[in-house]
This record gives C-alpha cells, sequence and structure tokens, in this order.
C-alpha cells in the first residue's frame, strides 16, 4: 500500500487506465448518457420521458403484432422485468444481494390473490396493485431494517432463509392462504375502453390474454420509468457511493443503514407489483410458485443484464422468459424426459451465473459498454497521448 | 414427560446432522472467506450416488464410503476449476457463484436421477428404543446418526490438532500470504478443505436421508439450517458451530412438537431465529471477532 | 561503526563465500495498474553482508521485496539467487530455494500458538529436530516463555522476534526483512539489530533489510541502496552514505 503513491507516467499508463474509466463509467451510465451525441433531450426527466413513450408504441406494436402465445409470455415477461428492476437497483447500485425477492414476490401475489376473491371487482384493478405494492414495501421494510446491518454472505443466508421459509405460512394459514394448492386468482374482467382502444388499433379480439398482457406492460413501462429517474437522481448517487465508498460515505454523514434500507424497500415494492402481474397472468398464488429456484432465476436475469443496468434487467429478463422453451425443446429433442428437460433451463441458469462471475462480471450490457468506453478511450488517448507524457 | 423427553431427543439428533452441516460450512468459511450455498446440492448429488449403488444392489456401508469420497472430489475440483477464480475477490461473485452452482448442480441431479421422490434406506432399525413400557423417540439409527457426527468430529480434530497437513490447513486458512512464504503450498490445501467440507457436508446430507425420501431439493432447507447453525456459532468457530446446531435442532424441535400445526412453521422459525441472533449478537455466540462490518 | 564484517566467515548452509553475489535483482520493474512502484531496480545483496535498502515511504521498497518473493510479478526485470533465475519461480517454493521473507507488519498468524508459528516455518523440511526449535527460542527467551500462547496476545517486539525465528528455522541463506523496526522501541530496534549483525558474522547469513528508520538500519548494515521514488539513486557502503550529509538530508531524513 506505502508504495501506490508512486507517479511512474510512461507510454503504457494511458491504455492501462481506460478499463478503470469504464467501469467507472459503466457504474453511472448517465455520464456516458449526457456527454455522448444523442438525438435525446439533455434533461433526464424530460429524456425518460420520451423513453417511456418509445416505450410505450413499441409495447403496443409488440403486443399487436404477435400471436396470443406470445403475448401470454410477453407477460411473463413483464413480471421478471419488473422484479429485476427492482433487484438491480438493489444489488447493483447498492451492492446488496437477495435471495429473497421470490419471497417477496409471494406477498404481492398473494395479496393481490386475496383482494381479487368474491365479490369480484370489488375493488379498481389498479388500487389492488398499489395495495399489493403497499403490503409488500412493508414486509421489504421489515426485512430490510435487519438486512441492513448484514453484508454479503450474511445477508444472501438471511435472504435464502426467508425464500425457503416464507412459502411455509401459506400452508400454516391454511384457510386464509389455501396451502399447498394456493389461490386461484379471478383475473378482473378487461374495461370497455380496453376493447375500443385494441379496436382501433388493430382491429383485433381484446382477449383477456392481451389484457393481462397490457397490464403488465403498463405497470412495466411504470417502474421503469421511476426506477430510471429514482436512479440518476441524487438518491441514485448516493446509493452508489454507499455500494463503493461506504466508510467514505459514512465520514461525510451518510446514514449507511438508512440507505441501504430504503434500496431495499423500493426493491422491495416492485417485486410487490411483479407478484400482483404475476398473480393475474397465472391466475394463481401457491407456494410452488414461489420456490428458491424465482428468487435465483432473477439473480440470474440481472447477473447476465450487468448488475446495475435496467436494460439489462430487462434483457435479462427476456431470457429467463425465451430461454426455457428453447433449451427444453432441445432436451427433448435430444432424447430427454419432459420432466428432464424442464430441468435444463434452470441447469443453463447455474452455469450462466457461474461462467458470467469468472469471465464477464460486468454481464452482457456491462462488458459491450466497457468495451465500446475502452475503445473510445483508446481513440482519445491517442490524441492526447503527447500531451499526456509531457505532464510527467 | 415422556413426550417433551421424546421431543428433546428428536431436537438432539437433528441437531447433530444440522452441527455436522455446519461445520462443513465453518471449514470452508474459515479458509476461503466463502459461505458455500451449493454444499447442499453437493451433498444431494453424493447422496444419489449413494442411492444408485444400493439399488444397484451394493450394501449401505460400501455405497457410503463411495459417496463419501466422490464427495471429496466433487468439493476439490469445484474448488480447482470454479471457486479459484473468485477467491479473494468481491464477495458479491462468491456469493453468486456458490448460488449458481447451487441451482446447476441441482437441475444436474434432475436430469440425471429424476425429479422423483425416492426412498432412502436406513442402515439400522427406525423403531424407538423401550424404556420400561413405553417407547422412547430414540432409535437405532438416531444412535448411529449421533455415533458417526461426532466420529467424524474427533477425526477432525485429530487431523488439525495433530497432524502437519492439519497445521498446514490452518495456517493457510488464517493467513494465505504468510503460509506461502513459509513455503506451505496453499493451494492444495485450500482443496483439501474444500474435499474434507464436502465429505462433512455428505455426511450430513447422507444421515439426513436415511429412512426417508430424497429428491434433488431435499437439502434445499438443511443448507437454511445449516447456516443458521454456522451464523449461531459465529461462522468462524468449529465448536460453535457444533453447539449452534445442537440449539437450533432443540429449538425447532420445540416448535415443532409443541406450537399447533409446528411443522409447517419449522423453516419460519429458523429464519426469525437467525434474525434475533444476526441483531442481537452478530458476531454468533462463539465468534472471536466482535463484530461484523456494518 | 561501519566498517564490512564478518570478512573471513563462510555461510554455514549456504557454503558461499562472503562477498560473492548472492541475490541479484536485474531492472526489476512492477506496477499496480498503471501506477509504476519499480522503476528498473538494479541492485545486489551479498553472502555474509546485511544490504539495507533505504527510502521514504512510497519508495518502492515493500514492492521491492514482494517481487523478489514473487507475491508481486514483475513487468520486467531479473531476480537472480546465487546465479539461477527464481523471477517465475512460485512464492511457496522460494523458502525451499534458501530464501525467507519476513513480510511488514509483524507477519504471525495470530490464531496459532507461537510454537505452532514456529512449526508452520519447518514445515516445508519435513521432520526438524526439537532441538533445532530448542535453539530458535534460546536465541529469544522471551517467547520461550510464550511458546503456548496464542501469537495474537504477544507484543510488537515479540511478534517480530517470532517471525525472525520462525524464518531462521527454514535454514534460509538469505533473510529479506520488511520494516523490522516499525513501532518498536529503540531499544527493542537495537537489540533485534544486534541479534541479525551477531548472525551474519557467526553463520554467515546474508540479510536484505528494507528500512525506512535509516539511521539504526546504516548502523547495522554493510552496504546501503537509496530508493526513491521505484529507482536506485545511490548503492554505496553504509559508512559513505553515512557520511553523505546531503545525500542523507534529501533522501533519509536525518
Amino acid at each position: 500500500m506505502s508504495d501506490l503513491q508512486s507517479p511512474a507516467p510512461s507510454a503504457g499508463q494511458v491504455t492501462e487506465d481506460a478499463p478503470t474509466v469504464a467501469t467507472a463509467a459503466a457504474n453511472a451510465p448517465s455520464a456516458a448518457a449526457s456527454t455522448g451525441r444523442s438525438l435525446l433531450p439533455q434533461s433526464t426527466l424530460l429524456r425518460h420521458l420520451v423513453l417511456l413513450l418509445l416505450g410505450a408504441v413499441a409495447a403496443v406494436v409488440l403486443l399487436e403484432i404477435t400471436d396470443p402465445f406470445t403475448n401470454s409470455q410477453l407477460a411473463t415477461l413483464s413480471y421478471y422485468a419488473i422484479a429485476a428492476g427492482g433487484l438491480t437497483v438493489l444489488t447493483g447500485m447498492n451492492g446488496q444481494i437477495s435471495l429473497g425477492h421470490g419471497a417477496l414476490m409471494a406477498v404481492g401475489a398473494y395479496t393481490t390473490a386475496l383482494l381479487l376473491q368474491e365479490p369480484a371487482d370489488a375493488l379498481p384493478l389498479p388500487l389492488i396493485l398499489l395495495i399489493s405494492v403497499v403490503t409488500t414495501t412493508a414486509v421489504g421494510a421489515l426485512v430490510g431494517v435487519a438486512a441492513a446491518r448484514l453484508h454479503g454472505p450474511y445477508l444472501a443466508g438471511a435472504t435464502l432463509a426467508l425464500a425457503v421459509g416464507l412459502p411455509g405460512l401459506a400452508v400454516y394459514f391454511h384457510d386464509q392462504l389455501g396451502g399447498e394448492q394456493g389461490l386461484r386468482v379471478r383475473a378482473p374482467r378487461a374495461p370497455e375502453s380496453f376493447e375500443s382502444f385494441i379496436d382501433l388499433v388493430s382491429g383485433a379480439s381484446a382477449s383477456s390474454t392481451k389484457w393481462l398482457a397490457y397490464v403488465g406492460a403498463i405497470c412495466l413501462l411504470i417502474t421503469y420509468f421511476l426506477l430510471a429517474n429514482l436512479v440518476r437522481s441524487r438518491i441514485g448517487r448516493t446509493w452508489r457511493a454507499v455500494r463503493d465508498q461506504d466508510v467514505a460515505a459514512e465520514l461525510a454523514g451518510i446514514n449507511l443503514g438508512a440507505w441501504r434500507v430504503l434500496a431495499f424497500v423500493v426493491s422491495a415494492a416492485a417485486a410487490g407489483l411483479a407478484g400482483g402481474v404475476l398473480a393475474l397472468v397465472v391466475r394463481l398464488a401457491a407456494p410452488s410458485g414461489f420456490t428458491l429456484v424465482l428468487s435465483l432465476s432473477l439473480l440470474t436475469a440481472i447477473v447476465i443484464g450487468g448488475l446495475g443496468s435496467l436494460l439489462g434487467a430487462l434483457l435479462g429478463s427476456a431470457l429467463l422468459v425465451f430461454l426455457p422453451p428453447f433449451v427444453t425443446d432441445l432436451g427433448t429433442g435430444s432424447g430427454l424426459s419432459s420432466t428432464e428437460a424442464a430441468q435444463l433451463a434452470p441447469f443453463v441458469y447455474g452455469v450462466v451465473l457461474i461462467v458470467a462471475m469468472i469471465f464477464a462480471p460486468a454481464g452482457f450490457v456491462g462488458t459491450i459498454r466497457m468495451r465500446w468506453l475502452t475503445q473510445k478511450a483508446k481513440r482519445s488517448a491517442g490524441r492526447a497521448a503527447p500531451a499526456d507524457s509531457s505532464r510527467g | 414427560m415422556s413426550y417433551f423427553v421424546n421431543v428433546t431427543l428428536t431436537g438432539l439428533t437433528q441437531g447433530m446432522i444440522y452441527a455436522a452441516f455446519a461445520l462443513a460450512l465453518v471449514l470452508i468459511w474459515r479458509s476461503t472467506r466463502i459461505v458455500n450455498f451449493a454444499q447442499g446440492s453437493m451433498a444431494a448429488a453424493t447422496t444419489f450416488i449413494a442411492l444408485a449403488l444400493v439399488q444397484a444392489g451394493w450394501s449401505y456401508w460400501l455405497a457410503l464410503v463411495v459417496a463419501l469420497a466422490s464427495g471429496f472430489v466433487l468439493g476439490a475440483i469445484i474448488e480447482r476449476v470454479i471457486i479459484r477464480p473468485v477467491e479473494g475477490g468481491n464477495e458479491l461473485n462468491a456469493v453468486i457463484v456458490a448460488l449458481g452452482l447451487f441451482v446447476a448442480l441441482q437441475a444436474g441431479i434432475a436430469i440425471v436421477f429424476g425429479s422423483s421422490f425416492q426412498s432412502f434406506p436406513a442402515p439400522f432399525g427406525l423403531e424407538g428404543f423401550s424404556v420400561g413400557d413405553r417407547r422412547i423417540a430414540l432409535t437405532p439409527n438416531g444412535i448411529y446418526i449421533i455415533g458417526a457426527v461426532i466420529v467424524t468430529m474427533l477425526l477432525l480434530v485429530a487431523l488439525f490438532r495433530f497432524t502437519r497437513v492439519g497445521l498446514a490447513m490452518r495456517a493457510s486458512a488464517f493467513s494465505q500470504e504468510v503460509s506461502r512464504l513459509l513455503g506451505v503450498k496453499v493451494g492444495g490445501m485450500l482443496t483439501l478443505g474444500w474435499g474434507l467440507a464436502a465429505v462433512v457436508g455428505s455426511l450430513a446430507g447422507l444421515l439426513i436421508a436415511g429412512g426417508g425420501f430424497v429428491y434433488p431439493a431435499y437439502m434445499d432447507s438443511l443448507i437454511v439450517f445449516g447456516f443458521v447453525a454456522a451464523i449461531i456459532g459465529g461462522l468462524d468457530s468449529p465448536v460453535g458451530a457444533i453447539v449452534g446446531g445442537l440449539i437450533l435442532g432443540l429449538a425447532l424441535s420445540y416448535i415443532s412438537g409443541y406450537a399447533p400445526r409446528g411443522s409447517s412453521l419449522v423453516t419460519i422459525s429458523a429464519l426469525v431465529i437467525l434474525m434475533v441472533v444476526l441483531l442481537v449478537r452478530p458476531g454468533g455466540l462463539f465468534s472471536s471477532t466482535t463484530a461484523r462490518r456494518a | 561503526m561501519a566498517e564490512a564484517h564478518g570478512a573471513t566467515a563462510v555461510s554455514a548452509t549456504g557454503g558461499t563465500a562472503t562477498g560473492t553475489r548472492l541475490l541479484e535483482v536485474e531492472g526489476l520493474t512492477s506496477a499496480y495498474g498503471p501506477v509504476r512502484a519499480l522503476d528498473g531496480v538494479t541492485l545486489s545483496a551479498e553472502a555474509g553482508r546485511i544490504t539495507a535498502v533505504l527510502g521514504a515511504n512510497g519508495a518502492g521498497k515493500t514492492t521491492l521485496l514482494r517481487t523478489i518473493s514473487g507475491l508481486v510479478r514483475p513487468v520486467a526485470g531479473r531476480v537472480l539467487l546465487d546465479g539461477k533465475d527464481i523471477t517465475k519461480a512460485p512464492v511457496e517454493a522460494m523458502v525451499s530455494k534458501g530464501m525467507a521473507h519476513v513480510p511488514e507488519g509483524r507477519g504471525v498468524i495470530a490464531e496459532l500458538t507461537v510454537d505452532e508459528n514456529l512449526r508452520v516455518g519447518s514445515l516445508f523440511r519435513g521432520k526438524v529436530a526439537k532441538s533445532e526449535f530448542d535453539r530458535i527460542y534460546d536465541l529469544f527467551p522471551r517467547i520461550a516463555e510464550r511458546r503456548n500462547n496464542h501469537a495474537h496476545t504477544l507484543s510488537g517486539g515479540e511478534r517480530q522476534m517470532l517471525v525472525i525465528g520462525r524464518a531462521l528455522l527454514a535454514q534460509p541463506r538469505i533473510l529479506l526483512l520488511d520494516e523490522p523496526s516499525l513501532g518498536l522501541a529503540p531499544r527493542i530496534v537495537a537489540q533485534i539489530f544486534g541479534l541479525l549483525r551477531q548472525l551474519v558474522d557467526s553463520e554467515g547469513l546474508s540479510v536484505l533489510l528494507v528500512e525506512q528508520n535509516a539511521r539504526s538500519a546504516l548502523s547495522v548494515a554493510d552496504v546501503g541502496v537509496v530508493l526513491n521514488l521505484g529507482r536506485v539513486v545511490v548503492t554505496d557502503s553504509a559508512s559513505a552514505l553515512m557520511g553523505d550529509e546531503d545525500l542523507r538530508h534529501a533522501y533519509l531524513g536525518f
């Protein structure tokens, strides 16, 4: 340590610097985005509004040009992506890990399921989802307060216990929560305005599958819009400070615990919404839907996507939806029984987690971004080299 | 009264298994500062190997030996190939690698051995002994479990206290750099440590499987219990892991035996116990370090 | 004070005549990322002598020792022990080649007892006679009293004695010592340096000593090497360096 201070400028210095810069930039995407030549507005909020609008258009187009089966796959994608978005804020931005997000999704799902029992349509759907979010947030705050004092493996172990233990409560409260069978969910019917909207856009019939896919897409867009703004705000910067420089941040008067709890609460809220959407789409809230594998799948999604990147979380979630049918087909094609082939997807998740951590810890998006920034740094270093070497 | 005795005996027997599993976690934590979340899947893998051998007509004991040996090989290979690249790096990366291994192994077991429930033999009787005209919850198999764990622990103590390789392993665990400078082949010691830990973890898996059903995820709750037991003991202390295992075994047995519908509360109770220990005494009951980094 | 010592002594363990180059470092360059901690360092340590490497905090002294023993891999340059290239040899192999490195900050294994610490130091040699341990305890009676205590209970001076004793159990031809005086009372420093001198003179041990405490180091060393910002500024006999007031003011701070 004591020998680190000696400056020794050399020809190799500039290029060796690039990866460090790239990592820093990858962690603070706003910096890269706002300095680059971009067609998007300079203001963060305005830029995100434009992206929100583009996302909405893309969602409508995507849902209208695809068949009902793909519609339901996209609905599945939406709840994975909502939960993964929340988790990536927690793990990527704040450096906390949670294996309990599957359990938090269960809280949201059971809340939605309970509110949708008879009499049906007593509450408007947005309110039901909101209540699910609030309930899960409360549970998340409780967990977060405990988790804020833990880190790394301790937090992983505690949330692992949550993931394994919480579904047991559904069995314990058998009468209210339906035990192992779970609660059936009667999905609310689409409002008339939706039917006329679909009629206007594509003239197709407005099935309930389609309606639920739209609900998922709307929830996803709102969640990502809010998370994106949060991440770019002072709050997001403080989270990154807590993650990277916890000692310095504490000396600067930042209450580390409170910020960690806040990160947990925000990600729990997203998990709650994801759980609510899941209950609607799957039409069931049962313990078997919230196994440890669900939590680990979410972790896989954000690791593949590159920790801390919302776009990465979305892409990672897409993989969770579209990879299993692909590898399962591959498995049955090569002679595995269907139950065996169904295990290929989690097998691939596990292998991907290991390989990603060993070879590309920055994830898919992070690695590509890093390459790009390294290239850019090399180019500008080429120009700046003469000036740089004269410094020493 | 006899019910209380029975619940206590059940708790102690289960606690011994938790203790063994916690010990396996502690061995790895001490040497590589990694909580091996894949321990459960690794143990499940070796248990399925034993089951396959028993189904092929082998004796339980031969199958046990082969399973433990394959546990050693599995642990050693995993350390060399998968863990070595992330050792000493970002702790989050190591946790994620262990979790990836957890999922991959579990799915791999399901692909190779199928995911249905299969009964696993117990080497000794499962009927409780009779005391007077009463049957107590202590079974011949229970005594085998307790005995096997105690023998394993004594062997480990002997290894670490009285042998040169044990000393080298302890030195490597406490200070890798100094040990390397003193000529200790630290890499080899870490591999050996993972191998041994996997043997102990496999033993726990085989013991808990005896007389019951196994399926690829049957160790999921044991990884939680083992982790909780290890945390109660401070994660750093082998003695703490054993005491933690016994405490947890008893506590969960009382909850299961006395709370209404208690058996469905066991895992969540472990979570509550874990949180209480972590919040009240973050260093565990036996840790020499006073507090964890906040 | 610093005239050449032990001109006639021959190393008991190494068999290398005093004055020949035992350890040679050629153009050694080490970098932490873009920062070069060592920049083409060339120096040598002669058999049966104490060579002191001096310099301010951040001069590259610790990195020099860490690179020699393989804990840091150099970007360029070579390390030769007795004429053999050991630049790429694994860290674990250094001690069996006759080089013992006592790292900065005492380097005891705190969780082990004093006796266990010594035993770890002799593990690589296989079975070691009890008399060798007794000899170390004779050299350091203070740690002999505490042989069954955990090393974390030792004082700073006792820790330094333990790590030097442990290194000697390896029967090294050359001892690399990183800041042994750090945080110790002057009386203890004098005691430890006196003992080193004695071992060098009577048993032909060679020492490469890294020190920020230049005054003490030069009082015991035969040769001094001054390092600044990763480069060798000057190499001369210890007495000559002591006599060069300008140099002392500029680089050695006394």
